[in-house]
């Protein structure tokens, strides 16, 4: 027999489309309009997961997102497993594949229940004390076995094969829930002609209208007045809809994200359909219409399956047609649950009785039971229950005026519905740094100071009922398009009393009694009465040491009730003992959501050059370069890197090497105050250097230690061709315009990236002029007319170009810049050109030890940021006449010329073959143990195949005055003795770029 | 996501901005004059206050100009932005 619970008519379920789905490997049908809870309760099935600590069976609390409880894993295909779904949430479809959680073998017997046999000795901050050492146990045996035992659903092994949207919008009026506060706020927003829109979590819009049966709106029946609204919403344009939407966080200046669920309720998604929508919403006006959360009695053995909140059972009979149980007990603190007694009475359930722990409760919803013929017993407080897999009798208690209990009595049932009244749903409003407010009127921290442009309206600020949040809504969402409007909506409902009850409910029963406070992390009364006698007190750390409202539910359910034990029991107000922060995500968002597009190739730009296509048709291997893509090496054949670098370097030192240079920085600085604003920015000194010369520049930061370097050429009087290094082009760039704009705005100069506008050719090695003599045009290449340091202006390939003579390998070399688009054709002239002399593409790797062969620094490599010009070698770069410049007040601090700083030097090792650790340590004396005395470190390290031995290059302490010196790096197999040299190794006279 | 009122530009989502630290520091004219300490104050020295603080933004993804702002630090709401090089703007007179 299937769907023995579904009430023979009602609900918004569609009674003819009947769903397959599975729960744990068992097959049930369910309707259209179905949650997997609502479904699950049709078919009588109220046990859904198994509790956080104690593997507790347990049955579904609520009908919406507050679920603390039925927790499970949805399953679509190996990689769509998406685990934590709150079953409440999961919109049924057919062939909808669920497990539940936590539980081993299965639910209904997990042998992880063993945990509730020791119950008494898992209290609070038991894994803090019992789990303490040894240090060691904890990564091999404590932390698995807790992780093993507790937890929640297991995370999906597969990349996520979904896409996911990301969108921003504006709008003049965000509303927050569409319940009747927040349609009616839509309704007077809207009808000014603003920018609205609506957002919910749930499937339909609605919020308690949704499970209405009784009241009546302006004639209509709630559900008629639903929809009536709803077409008039739709039909305005400036109107957006969404649905299965939830805002789930508010940030600064009224940015709003929320997450829209687009096909994880269908049941066969277009493939490459995208799973959600991640809205950042900047609203002028926010209303925040939330509504209340629905509080749980804290009462001895209330976790059992079968015990569920009051309003969520209105909401399974009135929404989806479904039955909790066919006999129940209603134990309440709040008028609601009578609704919910006279509902589910005149769908033919039976009310055992409705325990009232009030003395005398009075008004509509009391009497209308009375009238109706219900059992009602008042000052009656629920004790306990019984049942293992599902509640099976209830506890009732009389409980009189000062607190007194009598004999309890034991009333059968399959179902206990429980209300304590209604939290308000703060959490929007305190996320956006608004104050909150106790209420002792409605024992709720309400909205007090608003911090951004919002406000809220409804049940969300303590205004119950449906008269109220209907005009309280609308009148929000009219002066949130600055209107001083109000509506009286006629309503026909029998309104509640908005006043419950918080805490604990008295009982009398032994100390193995267990009250749960919090569900999802199976946090009881005693807990939190142990962490006070532990001398815990502030809620704070009372919520980390019992974990209470930390899981993933956040405590919706229960940090009133917490907080009032807590208060309760040390004697303090609850605004006293304060509360915690709550945090967003309002509910888990997936990963995939906020990632959006960013991952994979789009995770980051990716920057390519003219040339890189040639590469990669060479079989180039590429390495990042902040967010180039650089040819690392060429290897030919079976060659690994080390071959392939050698063979390019020896290259280039006995005929010619091409190299991609283009990403390298480029700034052009013009203006008729160029050259002094070179002077102020650079060490080095500009006025003099000629037009069509260039000059090697370092920049250093304020405090004196080197930011940057490159090649500058000054191409006209008032017009400098800056290059950079190739990750510093932004913040070379950045710096720059800051001087220029907030320290000497007065200065005529003015500043413009060029790096991506020009392709640069490196052209390296003794054969390079012979290569490129026949390509260009009007420009002279001899020594005499464009000596080493010198540039020109002409044609390449008939295309534009600025022809640097200039070399980063010590050999005789050119860098030829022509406007990108020409990159790829003249680099393909001059591979053509280059052929007869055996011209050797080479990459970063080739041009790294090239330039350490020089002895040439690489700034972020051998620099870290303290390191001055002089350290690296580069003091003769200092215009020394100059009265100011970026730095130079630092570079006079005496510490700044200190003979024992750290120098830049070259390192040989005595082994010729055994190439150093970059970042290895140098210690001045052999046999040391830790803590040694460092007195240096390897910035660079390499086999110099031209050389036939390893090279470095290293900063050591006073390191030119060690010339010669035997110093050793400390390694696990022992010293690496090491000898100090000039960080020159090839050429050092320099004459092989003066041919 | 912050709102920042670029004062070239008008309202723009806070990812368009590079912040700039404290504003209303200018470089010494002179700086070789300065001794050690006045230099450092210079370099170093910056406030770090609770409550409204004038700053640096750049406007870089957009029109790449430094501009100067009044935020309250405590609510990150801004009082006030204006042009580099401009006095700061009494931020009692202009406060919301
Ligand atoms: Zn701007």
């Amino acid at each position: 027999m299937s769907q023995t619970f579904r009430a023979p008519r009602g609900g918004r379920i569609d009674r003819d489309a009947k769903l397959r789905f599975t729960f744990d490997g068992r097959s049930y049908e369910g309707q259209a309009g179905d949650t997997l809870a609502s479904a699950l309760l049709a078919n009588g099935v109220h046990l859904m997961g198994r509790s956080f600590k104690y593997h507790r069976p347990r049955g579904v609390l609520s009908s919406g997102s507050d679920e603390p409880n039925a927790l499970v894993s949805i399953q679509r295909d190996a990689a769509r497993f998406v685990p934590n779904l709150r079953a409440t949430q999961v919109e049924l479809y057919d062939g909808l594949v669920a497990q539940s959680q936590n539980r081993f073998p299965n639910l209904r017997l997990d042998l992880g229940a063993v945990n509730n046999l020791l119950a008494p000795f898992i209290p609070a901050g038991f894994y803090y004390k019992t789990f303490m050492w040894p240090r060691k146990a904890w990564d091999r045996l404590y932390e698995p076995l807790i992780r093993a035992a507790a937890g929640l659903g297991r995370a999906p092994t597969e990349p996520d094969p979904d896409t996911y949207l990301n969108q921003y919008a504006h709008c003049d009026v965000l509303v927050v829930g569409a319940g009747p506060a927040g349609l009616a706020a839509a309704l007077a927003a809207s009808q000014n002609g603003g920018r609205v829109m609506l957002v919910d979590e749930q499937s339909e819009l609605g919020g308690s209208l949704l499970s209405s049966v009784s009241a009546r709106i302006d004639g209509k029946t709630a559900p008629d007045w639903l929809a009536a609204t709803l077409r008039t919403l739709a039909a305005n344009p400036a109107v957006t809809l969404l649905p299965r939407a939830t805002a789930f966080g508010y940030f600064a200046h009224n940015m709003i994200a929320i997450t829209e669920r687009l096909s994880d309720h269908l049941a066969n998604p277009r493939p490459g359909a995208p799973r959600e929508r991640l809205w950042q919403v900047r609203a002028k006006q926010v209303v925040i219409a939330t509504g209340a959360i629905e509080r749980p009695l804290v009462f001895p053995d209330n976790d059992r399956p079968g015990i569920m909140l009051a309003d969520a059972a209105r909401s399974y009979l009135n929404r989806y047609g479904v039955k909790p149980g066919k006999r129940v007990v209603i134990a309440t603190g709040h008028d609601g649950a009578y609704r919910a007694a006279l509902e589910l009475a005149a769908a033919g359930v039976e009310i055992a009785a409705i325990a009232d722990m009030r003395q005398a409760p009075t008004g509509p919803l009391v009497e209308a039971a009375r009238a109706a013929g219900l059992t009602v017993r008042t000052g009656c407080a629920i004790t306990g229950t019984h049942g293992s897999l599902r509640v099976t009798a209830a506890r009732l208690s009389p409980l009189s005026s000062d607190g007194k209990l009598g004999a309890p009595r034991m009333v059968s049932c399959d179902a206990v519905l429980m209300s304590g009244g209604f939290t308000p749903s703060v959490h929007l409003f305190s996320q956006s740094r608004g104050k909150l407010k106790w209420d002792d009127q409605l024992d709720a921290y309400l909205p007090d100071l608003s911090a951004e442009q919002e406000r809220s309206a409804g049940a969300c600020r303590g205004r119950f009922g449906l008269t109220q949040a209907l005009s309280d809504g609308y009148a929000a969402g009219a002066s949130a398009t600055g209107a001083e409007e109000q509506r009286h909506f006629d309503v026909e409902a029998l309104e509640a009393d908005p006043r419950g009850v918080v805490g604990a409910v008295p009982h009398d029963r032994g100390p193995g009694a267990r009250a749960f406070v919090d569900w999802q992390n199976d946090v009881t009364t005693k807990d939190l009465k142990l962490a006070l006698s532990e001398g815990f007190q502030s809620i704070e750390h009372i919520k980390r040491y019992t974990t209470t409202g930390m899981a993933t539910d956040q405590g919706k359910t229960s940090n009133i009730n917490a907080l009032a034990v807590v208060a309760d029991q040390s004697g303090r107000t609850i605004p006293q003992v304060g509360l915690t922060t709550f945090r967003m995500p309002y509910t888990p968002v997936t990963f995939g959501v906020l990632a959006g597009h960013a991952r994979g190739d789009l995770f980051d730009p990716i920057r390519r050059t003219p040339i890189h296509d040639w590469a990669v048709a060479q079989g180039a291997v590429f390495e990042d370069v902040s967010l180039w893509k650089r040819a690392r090496y060429f290897p030919q054949g079976a060659e690994d890197m080390d071959a392939a670098v050698a063979r390019e370097c020896v290259a280039v030192r006995n005929s010619c090497g091409v190299f991609d240079a283009s990403t390298l920085g480029k700034i052009e600085v013009v203006g008729a105050d160029a050259a002094e604003f070179m002077n102020r920015m650079y060490i080095n000194a500009w006025t003099k250097l000629g037009v069509g010369r260039c000059r090697y520049g370092v920049l250093c930061r304020e405090d004196g230690f080197v930011m940057d370097d490159g090649v500058v050429g000054r191409i006209a009087d008032d017009r400098f061709h800056v290059t950079t290094t190739t990750g510093g082009a932004p913040r070379v760039l950045a710096m720059m315009e800051d001087y220029l704009q907030t320290e000497w705005p007065d200065l005529k100069v003015w500043l413009t990236s060029t790096t991506e506008q020009w392709a640069v050719i490196a052209l390296q090695g003794p054969r390079a002029r012979d290569i490129l003599s026949g390509l260009v045009q009007g420009v002279d290449l001899s020594p005499e007319a464009l000596p080493h340091m010198a540039l020109a202006q002409g044609r390449i390939c008939g295309v534009p170009t600025r022809l640097f003579r200039v070399s980063f390998s010590g050999e005789l070399g050119f860098e030829i810049n022509v406007p990108a688009d020409h990159g790829r054709a003249v680099w393909e002239a001059i591979w053509a050109a280059g052929q007869p002399y055996g011209l050797t593409p080479y990459g970063t790797e080739t041009m790294h030890v090239l330039r350490a062969e020089k002895g040439f620094i690489i700034v972020g490599q051998e620099t870290d940021g303290t390191a001055t010009p002089d350290d690296v070698g580069l003091g003769w770069a200092i215009g020394k006449a100059k009265p100011d410049f970026v730095g130079k007040r630092s570079l006079a601090r005496p510490a700044m010329s200190d003979p024992n700083r750290k120098q830049l030097v070259g390192l040989y090792t005595a082994d010729p073959h055994l190439v150093l650790e970059e970042g290895a340590q140098i210690v001045a004396s052999a046999g040391q143990t830790p803590p040694m005395k460092l007195i240096g470190h390897v910035t660079s390290s390499y086999h110099s195949a031209v050389l036939g031995r390893s090279i470095a290059l290293a900063m050591v302490q006073g390191g030119r005055a060690r010339m010669g010196q035997t110093l050793y790096s400390p390694q696990a197999g022992g010293d690496i003795s090491v000898t100090v040299t000039s960080p020159v190794f090839f050429d050092a006279e320099g004459t092989r770029v003066n041919v | 996501m912050l709102l920042i009122t670029c004062p070239y530009c008008g309202p723009r989502p806070e990812i368009e901005f590079a912040y700039g630290g404290q504003a209303h520091i200018a470089r010494p004219e002179r700086p070789v004059e300065l001794d050690a300490q006045d230099w450092a104050e210079f370099l170093y020295m910056r406030t770090n206050p609770k409550g409204v603080h004038a700053e640096r933004w750049r406007h870089t993804h957009g029109c790449a100009r430094f501009f100067n702002a009044l935020r309250d630090t405590t609510t990150d709401q801004f009082i006030a932005t204006y042009r580099t090089g401009a006095p700061r703007p009494d931020a009692t007179e202009t406060a919301r």
